[in-house]
């Protein structure tokens, strides 16, 4: 059995800034890895775009994570690879870690989960045809490609216009695939404008939007995609199917929040479907807290650092009995909003929100009641907005209303 | 007079610059760019679009078999599969570090590639 303060569970940008966040504020610090190496997904993101607002500077993924991996060196924090966490027994306020070591118990005075997202897979989207292979989500093609140093076939279809299709298709393309076009169901693209830009129409991949797969074929192998467009309801019109000939599909149709260690106990999310928190990272258990993709599918790495920070030295504060959590207003959704961070509002930190909007908003005005007004235009869904409001703004007892009004 | 829209892919806000030209194709005005950064990136779109490239190398005896590289600027988007092509054929002696050269200027350039992820030797038990 081990005692710590915290237990910080995945070493990815959420669990490295949690981490040193707690390990400055004087807490012992024990944060554990499944895989081999920290950094999380950043590994694989070989791409440049990372750090602007962190460092004031433009890194890769891998670079992002290595800034991290010296400080984590630096502090001294017990830092575990290749352990995985099988249970958190919230009465006992134990957790259950296996590694070749063998079942170990780790009693922390409180814990912080950033355990990431994963990928939505094929089978949740109920694709009629064959099961051959040949068929992955970008993030596995991402990890053969930029850490394995494998090539998954040779002529590909991405469907999914999010940012990680996007980039897989320049990608894929930059290695030698044909890459035959970005399938998106949506009348508009996913993923970032720059993305489309620079991964698409720089190489001449056609962005096939308002369109979907609606059958897979293939014996052993992925032999061929049908692709139809959709109406409005995004329900396939006969008659305009399009036959692609790929021995590969990618798929980039999402990330789904990773809660199912807990979520028998800590509340989930309905929107975002992750861990629902407060401003400064608590769950609805008080001692466990979440940070990261975890909490809601962020853009940006650096805003998943910053909430890691606060989660990590809200989780001190709460251990040495600062009332963190004593007072919570409910942060709602109203008119126009998609996604809505946090779930609540506790006047002990600044209130930093993320919002994503239902649907694409040229011109509005973005309403938290009784503290902010602010005029936006160009918002659409796949580009999160962050806002922050001072504390000492904000006088809401019961709850805080958020809404955009279109104009 | 012609007008060119682009949008900038220097960072996520991706700006919609608007660039107005004569019959020549000489650049009168640049407008929608919200940071300075954004008027150069405008002018290399209309004479030579420049980007980073990012991509990885070979790795020899190291612990993983790929190290991540970039382009230390933008190169022009005309040399970015002949960059690919170049990068195919390297190889590194592990350990390498983030920040060592694996070609020093690029094409007259002035653009480096280098590393961008520390792969350290294999050790005996991996």
């Amino acid at each position: 059995m081990k005692n710590v303060d915290v237990l910080v569970i995945g070493a990815g940008a959420a669990g490295m800034a949690a981490a040193l966040a707690a390990a400055e504020q004087g807490a012992k610090v024990l944060l554990v890895e499944r895989e081999d190496r920290t950094g999380g997904i950043l590994n694989q993101c070989i791409h440049n775009g990372f750090g602007l607002h962190y460092f004031k500077k433009e890194l890769t993924g891998p670079e992002y994570a290595e800034i991290f991996r010296e400080k984590l060196e630096r502090s001294g924090i017990d830092t575990c690879m290749e352990k995985f966490v099988l249970e958190v027994d919230v009465n006992k306020k134990e957790v259950i870690v296996v590694s070749k070591e063998g079942i170990e118990k780790i009693h922390p005075r409180s814990l912080i989960l950033a355990t990431g997202a994963r990928e939505r897979p094929f089978g949740s989207l109920l694709i009629p045809g064959d099961r051959p292979s040949g068929i992955y989500t970008a993030g596995v093609v991402q990890r053969l490609i930029n850490i394995e140093n494998r090539l998954p076939g040779k002529r590909a279809l991405i469907l999914g216009s999010g940012d990680i299709g996007l980039i897989m298709a320049r990608r894929l393309t930059l290695e030698g695939m044909e890459v035959v076009g970005v399938v998106e169901r949506l009348p508009y693209p996913g993923g970032l404008l720059r993305n489309v830009v620079q991964c698409l129409e720089d190489f001449d991949i056609p962005l096939l939007l308002s369109s979907t797969v609606v059958e897979v074929k293939g014996k052993e192998r992925l032999e061929e995609v049908v692709v139809a467009s959709v109406d409005e309801k995004y329900n396939p019109i006969p008659g305009t199917e399009r036959t692609f000939k790929v021995d590969t599909l990618v798929l980039s149709v999402g990330l789904i929040p990773q809660v199912e260690l807990v979520s028998d106990f800590v509340e989930i999310d309905r929107s975002s479907k992750g861990f629902a928190v407060s401003n400064t990272g608590q769950t609805s258990v008080s001692w466990i807290f979440a940070a990261g993709n975890s909490t809601v599918i962020y853009d940006l790495v650096d805003y998943v650092t910053y909430e890691g920070e606060i989660a990590g030295r809200s989780a001190v504060r709460y251990i040495d009995g600062k009332d963190v959590g004593k007072t919570k207003v409910s942060v709602e959704a109203g008119e126009n909003i998609g996604i809505l961070f946090p779930k609540w509002f506790d006047p002990l930190e600044d209130l930093t929100m993320y919002i994503r909007v239902r649907k694409p908003i040229e011109k509005g005005i973005l309403i938290v009641e009784g503290a902010l007004e602010r005029k936006v235009e160009d918002l659409v869904p796949s580009e999160m907005i962050r806002i922050r409001i001072p504390k000492n703004r904000i006088n809401a007892s019961e709850k805080l209303k958020v809404f955009i009004k279109e104009e | 007079m012609k007008s060119r829209k682009v949008v900038c892919v220097l960072c996520p806000l991706g700006c919609k610059i608007r660039i107005e030209l004569d019959e020549e194709g000489n650049i009168l005005s640049i407008s929608g760019n919200k940071c300075p950064r954004g008027e150069g990136y405008a002018k290399d779109e209309i004479k030579d679009p420049k980007r980073v490239v990012t991509t990885s190398v070979k790795v020899l005896d190291g612990e993983l078999p790929l190290a991540s590289v970039k382009t230390d600027g933008p190169i022009p988007k005309k040399y970015i599969f002949e960059l690919m092509k170049i990068l195919k054929s390297v190889e590194m002696n592990a350990p390498v570090n983030v920040g060592d050269v694996v070609v020093r200027n690029i094409f007259e350039t002035n653009v480096n590639v280098v590393i961008t992820r520390s792969v350290g030797e294999k050790t005996s038990d991996n």
